[in-house]
């Protein structure tokens, strides 16, 4: 039997079993390859989505307990029309190998949404689920800056 | 054809012998140049291997891969500068696996200089060296090379295309080249008309080629200064295709699993559970491993999970134990190379206080974000495959052995890398999705490992164990007697990629030990090759990863030794030998405001490590927070000589440096029962946002030949922290990873 998901404001009827991750629907499923996978245990945040704007780690959600909307790194923006926060990524040219930094803009996303203003502890606290190999962490932290501050003025 | 392998194995393992042969050899190739890769079509001009101008637009075809280093760009601004087009303007691909495509530095970087010293002869005949990557087809992605090979070739190719797009122009308007000005991507009349490049393309195609001399750096618009990077939208809007993100029409989704005893065979499995799960279409036997092919990779994996394997053993110890009694064995053999034998070491000098100190550091993994994966669709006569990579001319080769094709056969599409890291250099990935895809011929399988089995598979750092003698008088080092001990990833490698076994004096087993700007009157570096079986391979900076760290917690340990400021101390001996390497120390003293003194529950820590032709020094520091110890700060500086992109080069070096924290903190690969024992980030884990330090770079240009920058700042970072651990504890760290002696914040 199908199951109905709201992705990214559009409607998906996935007819794959029920305990197939979240992660592995959009990849394989629907095709949104934007969010990425790293370890598959929750260890290294590149798979992070939204659930009712709730960052989450898609590939501990099982298609049948996805409880809300789905929002992709391909929902909050795109090339052409970025959020915020990816304008942030792009003017501080944080990303070096990329992999990661889907994960990471959507867990920045998740902690501007709830603290508009994050202090340099609240920015450790909530990204420190993220991992980046190339060690960019500098450049999120003041691409999360910069993008609070320019939230505020908007 | 057999010459190749000798060549590839006397360039990768230089002597001087080889270096006479291989000059003659390279002279030959040289005098016919490569085959243009490209094929244009009607209405496309293809100047030369790099440039391509269309209808559409300026497309840059950038022969090294993309993984996180900036390449792309900088070649971009490389080409623009001389071509005069809006950097935004053009389009940059990675090109077709083609012989054109050679890495010329590569070779150069097997001379048996220190590097540092090098003299314009031997400089121009690293350069001239360089051809030798053509004749070997060596497209690779690696050493910190892209820039050096790069900076001439690319700018000629941009003055070329300009000079022939003028000529087309000039042939046009029936005027003299000369008379014709260029700017942003058009040719401008002498009355001020303007036209576009993509107009010209039709034209220029019937043209032989103009050469040009190149214009003067003072003259550079894009050289120099830091440019946007132009994957930079693409990696934040999630819309970068990585090797993993390749999509094609009726795809499968392929798992795989290995044998975890690293090399051993596979003596049977059992399928039938596997066989009936949900999404199964099919299980293939690797003939050392099995995959299953389903609709969705986690179903694929599931299932492949559920083969019952009978793994045959491991042709090394069981234990890591075991295999370091066999490193340690290797210090009883005569050593592999002593490419630095100044003085005489025999005797400790009258009067001089003698130290000695084993150091030991462990395995350790890749561990790219984007675990390994790839593409493949076989046809029966064809073969493509789609994969992030470093070497896509070998990879060519090896996917076409296994499919049994010709070369000609067989299309490469290399996609971003999700980092590389020396990882993306091995062909295991792209072999094994061949073998997945020939189960299924006519459909493309895309085989992604898992973390698990990417974290077990590896071709590995290889554990070291170094045993050094030094002394010191009146507050200097006046000798100093180091013995490496490792296996020989080089050796291996060729072996790996040849069939050849790999021999000679291996350079880069001794890289970042013989070769550092220290005037030591006495001073002897020898490499002892561990004969074990482990697989092991180019992790970012290869033998400086180790030996920056022996060599510079040793140099810590006679400043101390000496009654010396550990910073002065490097100093006094580095001044006379290097003064760029002098002035990078200088550098990190000023940022810091290093005084030798740090307050109570701080401590600091410098180390130096001059790597591809780049000196870097870095300050470390670290705070105990309540016993808790925090790295909270690193400066670095780095002399290249030419820095095209400052910023850029300012990102790997931060970035080299978190790489080389995180394993000296944390990174460990260890055996049991012949398996790795990590199997996952929890395993093996690296610095992250609240553990990383607050960082500062400082780019000089001072250094006479351009320097790499991907991985110069990887090897200085490990000894640094140790240095700075030491400052604050009065421990001396001998071992890593660290978090094994100390209390580290995790």
């Amino acid at each position: 039997m199908a199951t109905a998901l709201k992705i990214n404001g559009k409607q998906h009827q996935i007819d794959l079993p029920d305990d197939v991750p979240l992660l592995w629907v959009l990849r394989d499923e629907v095709g949104l390859t934007g969010t990425k996978f790293g370890c598959g245990v929750a260890a290294c945040g590149a798979c992070t989505v939204h659930i009712d704007g709730e960052a989450v780690r898609s590939c501990q959600v099982a298609l049948s307990d996805v409880w809300g909307d789905v929002t992709t790194i391909e929902g909050i923006g795109s090339p052409d029309a970025m959020a915020a926060i990816q304008q942030a990524w792009v003017d501080h040219q944080v990303a070096q190998c990329g992999y990661c930094q889907s994960g990471q803009i959507m867990q920045a996303a998740a902690l501007l949404a709830e603290n508009p203003a994050p202090s340099d502890a609240d920015i450790d606290d909530a990204m420190q689920g993220n991992l980046c190999r190339c060690g960019t962490y500098p450049r999120i932290r003041a691409a999360i800056h910069d993008a609070a501050s320019k939230l505020k003025e908007a | 054809m057999a010459s190749v392998g000798k060549i590839l194995r006397r360039t990768f393992l230089i002597g001087s012998a080889a270096i006479v042969g291989g000059v003659a050899f390279g002279a030959y190739y040289v005098s016919r140049p490569a085959a243009n890769p490209l094929k244009p079509g009607d209405g496309q001009a293809a100047l030369n291997p790099f440039v391509l101008i269309d209808q559409n637009g300026v497309t840059l075809f950038a022969p090294r891969a993309e993984m996180g280093q900036g390449v792309q760009t900088t070649w971009a601004a490389l080409i623009a500068e001389e071509l005069d087009v809006d950097l935004d303007q053009i389009t940059v691909l990675h090109g077709p696996a083609a012989a054109a495509y050679y890495n010329s530095a590569l070779i150069g970087e097997g001379l048996p200089n220190k590097g540092y010293d090098i003299s314009d002869f031997q400089h121009n005949l690293g350069e001239a060296l360089g051809v030798l990557g053509k004749t070997l087809s060596l497209q690779v992605t690696g050493g910190s090379t892209s820039m050096k090979d790069g900076f001439e070739r690319m700018r000629q190719a941009g003055a070329s295309a300009r000079e022939t797009l003028k000529q087309a122009a000039a042939n046009r308007l029936g005027v003299d080249r000369s008379e014709l000005k260029t700017a942003s991507g058009h040719v401008i009349a002498p009355n001020g008309d303007q036209i576009p490049y993509t107009e010209l393309a039709t034209e220029v195609a019937k043209l032989e080629p103009i050469g040009a001399p190149l214009r003067d750096p003072s003259e550079w618009r894009y050289l120099g200064q830091t440019q946007p990077r132009l994957d930079m939208v693409e990696k934040a809007t999630g819309t970068a295709e990585f090797g993993v993100d390749v999509r094609l029409p009726g795809m499968k989704f392929a798992a795989v699993r290995m044998n975890p005893k690293l090399g051993g065979a596979m003596s049977g499995y059992d399928d039938s559970a596997a066989k009936s799960m949900p999404g199964v279409e099919k299980v293939v036997d690797l003939g050392t491993g099995v995959a299953v092919i389903a609709n969705n990779t986690w179903l694929a994996n599931q299932a492949v999970e559920a083969i019952d394997v009978d793994w045959a053993d491991a042709p090394y110890p069981p234990d890591t134990e075991g295999i370091f009694a066999k490193i340690a064995e290797a210090f009883d053999e005569a050593p592999n190379s002593t490419m630095r034998d100044d003085g005489d070491v025999s005797v400790t000098p009258d009067g001089a206080t003698e130290i000695t100190a084993e150091y030991q550091v462990p395995y350790l993994a890749h561990a790219t974000m984007e675990p390994m994966n790839a593409t493949a669709l076989f046809t029966g006569d064809a073969l493509e495959v789609w994969c992030g990579n470093q070497a896509p001319t070998l990879i060519k080769f090896r996917v076409a052995n296994t499919a049994n094709l010709d070369t000609e056969a067989v299309q490469i599409h290399t996609t971003y890398l999700g980092g590389g890291f020396g990882r993306r250099g091995e062909l295991d990935f792209g072999e094994i999705a061949t073998k997945v895809a020939m189960a299924m011929p006519g459909t493309p399988v895309q085989t992604t490992w898992s973390r698990e089995e990417d974290m077990r598979h590896d071709y590995f750092r290889p554990g070291a164990i170094a045993r050094m003698r030094g002394a010191v008088q009146d507050g200097k080092a006046v000798l100093i007697d180091g013995k490496v001990a490792a296996q020989s990833c080089t050796q291996q490698a060729v072996t790996r990629y040849t069939g050849m076994p790999g021999a000679g004096p291996d350079k880069v087993l001794v890289e970042g030990f013989f070769n550092q700007p220290y005037a030591v009157p006495n001073y002897r570096m020898s490499g002892h090759i561990a004969k074990l079986d482990v697989p092991v391979g180019f992790w970012r900076s290869v033998g400086n990863s180790h030996n920056g760290f022996f060599h510079e917690t040793f140099m810590d340990e006679m400043a101390h030794a000496a009654g010396q400021d550990p910073l002065e101390f490097r100093l006094e001996l580095m001044k006379a030998e290097h003064a760029p390497s002098a002035g990078c120390l200088e550098a990190v003293k000023e940022m810091s405001g290093w005084t030798g003194q740090a307050p109570d529950g701080v401590g600091r820590g410098v180390a130096f490590t001059y790597s591809f032709g780049t000196p870097v020094a870095q300050v470390i520091e670290v705070v105990d927070e309540d016993g808790t110890i925090r790295i909270s700060k690193a400066w670095i500086a780095c002399d290249m000589g030419l820095a095209l992109d400052p910023e850029n080069v300012k990102a790997q070096m931060f970035g080299g440096m978190m790489y080389g924290l995180s394993a000296a903190c944390y990174g460990e690969i260890t055996f049991a029962e012949g398996e790795v024992e990590q199997y996952n980030f929890p395993d093996y884990d690296a610095l992250r946002m609240h553990t990383a330090p607050q960082v500062e770079v400082r780019v000089l240009e001072t250094n006479r030949h351009m320097g790499g920058a991907g991985e110069p700042g990887t090897p200085p970072s490990m000894p640094a922290l140790g240095n700075a651990l030491f400052d604050l504890t009065g421990e001396r760290a001998r071992k890593l990873p660290l978090n094994q002696q100390f209390n580290l914040l995790i």
